[in-house]
């Protein structure tokens, strides 16, 4: 039995073959319709993100399976003061793979290591969120057919955003890829994720400006400045309208570009964008149930 | 300075100046019954000067906690006034309630039951983090 809780406990051989069942599911759906017959999904989402949990919910769905769950810990039996371990081990006997959201890092964790099913970590506070890595990763794997000899920029909150911690880590493993880190001086790239791309050589540089990086990048992922990551509000209303795509300044993006970008956003990409060729951030919402089912195939063991 | 030899016990030796009393500390040496002599800067040939611990009593001690804060102490083990037994301590893969995290998000914070476990991230620098968020120690 196996679970995901960060996004390196898969292989780049496992990585493939993820991908491999994801296009597989694209192009066949109705192969897929029943293969989770009699099968439930617990979503367990501790603090709201609806997005995250309707494509749980929604692949689960797709392959002939059932959900069950909460969504957000006042109805769940936290609000009593259970322990995570407890509710993995009880959830545990009701379905046969949990997804797990929580605002306390570690938390999915602590439940994989405590459940006798296999628990998907669907995010855990400021920490990780490889669902979201994969549909990030299916995106990259379809708009540009591969993960080598690409320049990568990530603009916005890096210190806190997950997301961007997650991707970097699942690209650093291919070979050339180059990171650009476009932020606000108070929401750097933290020193140990440069840490270790500095020991392990690879090429990154680190600026304020989002328009004078453009021409160089493959991809630029967006991340939205999140207020319950801050603990002052001052700070989070300051911060959140530093960088903002507009048409103006992809003047000089290359035409393949793809833009993408976690969702939702707030402002930080503007809507004139949308029907831009290059954005894609609507196409990793799919992928990112894609990938949801994919895992789900994955960690039932179901062929 | 002159502090008795112990007869049966222990001696956690060449502790860099200034680690003894958190070796103390995290060892929980104060809750010991037996004579336990803490020697802050003694001179030594080779680091110029250290700290030692003498516990005059054949207990056994956490070399996680030893391995954590100063790999390049040695401990002796004595057996009727002589040493029996001189070990060297390499750094621990983990270590189990030796460290809280930090990190107010981290679910060891909340949950008291959780164990506090740091796992060796990098061995050259001794860095470690926190199993469940990944903070630094």
């Amino acid at each position: 039995m196996r679970s995901l809780i960060d996004i390196l406990e898969l292989s780049t051989t496992e990585l493939e073959k993820l991908l491999a069942v994801a296009c597989d599911i694209i192009e066949n759906p109705q192969k897929y319709a029943h293969k989770c017959d009699g099968k439930k999904l617990a979503t367990l989402f501790f603090e709201p993100s609806t997005r995250t949990r309707l494509s749980f919910e929604a692949a689960m769905y797709e392959l002939g399976g059932n959900v069950l769950g909460f969504s957000e810990a006042n109805s769940s039996s936290a609000a009593k003061g259970e322990s995570v371990a407890d509710t993995a081990k009880t959830v545990g006997c009701y379905a046969d793979i949990i997804a797990m959201r929580h605002p306390k890092e570690g938390a999915p964790l602590v439940a994989s290591m405590n459940s006798s099913v296999p628990v998907i970590n669907a995010g855990d506070g400021g920490h990780n969120h490889p669902t979201q890595t994969l549909a990030d990763l299916l995106t990259i794997h379809r708009e540009k057919g591969r993960f080598d000899n690409l320049t990568v920029g990530f603009c916005g909150d890096l210190k806190f955003g997950r997301t961007v911690h997650s991707l970097i880590s699942a690209l650093k493993r291919y070979k050339n890829v180059k990171f650009v880190f476009i932020s606000p001086s108070e929401l750097k790239i933290p020193d140990y994720v440069k840490e270790t791309l500095t020991k392990e050589g690879i090429k990154y540089t680190e600026t304020t400006d989002l328009e004078g990086s453009m021409a160089d990048l493959d991809i630029l992922y967006m991340t939205r400045v999140q207020r319950e990551r801050f603990f002052n509000e001052e700070d989070y209303l300051r911060l959140k309208d530093s960088y903002i795509l507009t048409p103006e300044k992809l003047a000089n993006a290359k035409e393949d570009m793809s833009i993408l970008h976690p969702l939702p956003r707030v402002n930080e990409i503007s809507v004139a964008i949308d029907n831009d060729p290059r954005a894609c951030y609507f196409k990793q919402v799919f992928n990112g149930k894609i990938m949801r089912m994919a895992l789900i195939l994955k960690l039932l063991e179901v062929e | 300075m002159q502090v008795d030899t112990i007869k049966n016990g222990i001696v956690i030796d060449h502790i860099t100046a200034g680690k003894g009393m958190k070796i103390y500390n995290l060892l929980g040496l104060d809750s010991l019954e037996c004579s336990v002599a803490f020697i802050k800067n003694a001179p030594s040939r080779k680091m110029g000067k250290k700290d030692i611990i003498k516990i005059d009593a054949d207990i056994v001690v956490d070399t996680a906690i030893l391995g954590f804060v100063d790999p390049d102490v040695t401990v002796n083990i004595i057996k009727d006034n002589k040493i029996v037994e001189k070990k060297t301590i390499e750094l621990p893969e983990k270590l189990v309630d030796v460290l809280k995290c930090k990190n107010p998000r981290c679910i060891s914070m909340t949950e008291q039951e959780l164990p506090h476990i740091f796992t060796l991230a990098d061995k050259e620098n001794r860095v470690y983090r926190c199993l469940y968020c990944e903070t630094k120690a």
